[in-house]
């Protein structure tokens, strides 16, 4: 995938290296680096996994891995979670029906 | 000039940068030692309530409408003892033009910063706080970056984080998303420096006073509509900021006589820094994992000193299970018609809980909602963690294992807050002032602060220091 000057993209760098991490961070966490995600306009033509530098909303101008062009959300409302269907018939069952108090 | 900008080089500059970016020079309230002068902190850098509600009314903001949820007090009175079941209240925060409380929050940051001439905001936040400070800023013509801890190695994020960058860049701000780590703050700090932009920090003196005028609010519409004000209201706590300024605000209705519940997601057990724990979790705020570290030490936060200073307002603390969270959030939505955010409904189901134990005529208000959607709503986060290994099913909540398993309470009867020892937290507290500050030897102005910020008793205050072996000036405090 090719991106030109001007596009919307995507891009990742690393913030601190494994052994850069704070002293203070988990094992598990140590091993692996800061990594960081930034959107903005590509300065220049490029290929998708290039370096490029690229200029964010707030003009600041970064640099990174390009990983992709025009970025959209893909974030949704998930999948059937059965069991919470059983939740709203239980609960109008118990507050509108016969189950009472002692 | 080659600055070092490694993370110990950056961090050692953190006083200088963040003296830059937030404009208040905190050594004017110091003591020296433990104590410092919060009134006079909140005074003089704060606004007042006529000022921030004529900022807020300026934006839209608050007067949000004050529901009672008739059908949920109902459904309580049915598992309560023959009396019992107070008449629970919501205040509808996601009516805010940013879908939560926290536009309240943003208000008076982003209004401070434009009046002292900054160019643009910066919020390190994952949730909601991140959404209001791009509306404000969008609306007050100011540039904005958020930064928001929000995938873990495997480059997987949670839902509601995601949904909360969508947010904020729709209002037109930069989000920079990170992985799992504290240095969160590194590159937070990297980024105030690099462009000079105001830090909107969830704990300055004028973010806090923004909540003041919620708690205002509530009580003047409690005795509006009731003619009187509420028994106890219920706060979902995490840094603090959210209970601290709700709390101010109604002592400055003259509400003395409301009791102040603080209520968090157990997150037992999971460390907040992990990065193979991080996507384990349900909740990315108004858990544990924040509630407890800020209560015991506010001062952990991105500026010198948190204005959000929850001990000083609680009269208790419970924690409440992610099932039971789901649950309630599932009942609002079914027997009230109302789908609110679940990280929202935290406090919610620690009110049906607290309900059973006051009388029918009493009242208990949940002082705050959020928005829902894609991602931020209990079936992606569902799905979610059922996606990263976590058991979903029905039981009883208390066998909850965070982390393991997601448990819906099997009958409404189920739901149980469970209580935090407070003293403990205080304890801790105290035990933290003298670690943090080298004290050997406290003094009067150390033992009257450490008073007020534990809200407790001199006797309280000096048994913890004996249990210590701090010592203490022996005067008459007169307090």
């Amino acid at each position: 995938m090719n991106a030109k000057k001007g596009d919307w993209v995507l891009i990742h760098n690393i913030v601190l290296k494994p052994e850069e991490r704070a002293p203070q961070v988990p094992d598990d966490t140590k091993e692996v680096p800061l990594e960081m995600w930034v959107k903005g306009f590509i300065n220049h033509d490029a290929s998708v996994d290039d370096e490029v530098e690229i200029t964010t909303m707030t003009g600041r101008i970064v640099r990174g891995r390009l990983i992709d062009i025009n970025p959209y959300y893909k974030h949704d409302y998930g999948k059937c979670v059965p069991e919470l269907l059983k939740i709203g018939l239980q609960l109008k069952d118990i507050t509108f029906g016969g189950e009472d108090r002692e | 000039m080659n600055k070092d900008m490694s993370y110990l080089g950056v961090m050692s500059r953190r006083n200088k940068i963040m003296k830059n970016a937030v404009g208040i020079d905190y050594e004017a309230f110091e003591s020296g030692t433990i104590a410092f002068d919060y009134e006079k902190m909140m005074k003089e850098i704060g606004y007042t309530l006529d000022e921030m509600q004529s900022i807020q009314k300026n934006v839209s903001i608050g007067n949000t409408p004050i529901i009672e949820l008739k059908n949920l007090t109902k459904l309580s009175r049915k598992v309560s003892p023959k009396g019992k079941g107070a008449r629970i209240f919501i205040k509808d925060e996601a009516s805010n033009p940013s879908g939560s409380f926290k536009a309240r929050r943003a208000a008076n940051a982003v209004y401070h910063a434009k009046r002292l001439g900054y160019k643009g905001v910066i919020a390190a936040t994952s949730g909601n706080y991140g959404a209001a400070v791009a509306s404000q800023a969008a609306m007050h013509g100011l540039k904005c970056i958020i930064v928001q801890e929000c995938y873990d190695s495997k480059g997987k994020g949670q839902p509601e984080i995601i949904e909360k960058a969508r947010k904020c860049e729709a209002y037109g701000a930069e989000v920079v998303q990170l992985t799992v780590g504290p240095e969160l703050f590194y590159t937070f700090l990297r980024l105030l420096e690099e462009t000079g932009y105001f830090n909107a920090s969830l704990y300055t003196p004028f973010g806090i006073a923004g909540v003041e005028t919620l708690g205002y609010e509530l009580a003047m519409q409690f005795r509006e509509k009731e003619g009187r004000d509420p028994d106890v209201v219920v706060c979902t706590n995490a840094g603090g900021g959210n209970l601290t300024g709700t709390a101010r605000g109604l002592i400055k209705a003259g509400a003395f006589d409301t009791k102040v519940i603080g209520a968090s997601v157990n997150l037992k057990g999971l460390h907040m820094a992990s990065d193979s724990q991080f996507n384990k979790k349900s909740f990315t705020t108004g858990h544990t994992g924040f509630g407890i570290p800020f209560s015991t030490w506010p001062d952990r936060s991105d500026v010198p000193r948190s204005a959000g200073r929850p001990l000083r307002y609680m009269d208790r603390y419970v924690t409440i299970n992610q099932g039971e969270v789901f649950y309630i959030t599932e009942a609002l939505a079914q027997l009230e018609g109302l789908e609110r955010g679940p990280a929202g409904n935290t406090s919610l189901a620690a009110a049906f809980s607290i309900a059973q134990e006051l009388d029918e005529d009493k009242i208990i208000v949940v002082q705050e909602t959020e928005y829902t959607g894609a991602g931020k709503h209990i079936q992606p986060q569902l799905t979610f963690a059922r996606e990263n290994g976590i058991e979903i099913k029905f039981g009883n909540p208390q066998d909850e294992i965070p982390g393991e398993n997601i448990i819906f309470p099997e009958h409404p009867s189920y739901i149980k807050a469970r209580d935090i020892d407070l003293n403990k937290i205080k304890k801790s507290y105290i035990k933290n002032c003298i670690e943090k500050t080298n004290v050997t030897n406290v003094s009067s102005e150390d033992l009257e602060f450490l008073i007020k910020d534990t809200k407790s008793s001199e006797e309280f205050v000096k048994k913890v220091l004996d249990e210590l072996n701090i010592k203490y000036l022996q005067e008459n405090l007169g307090v």
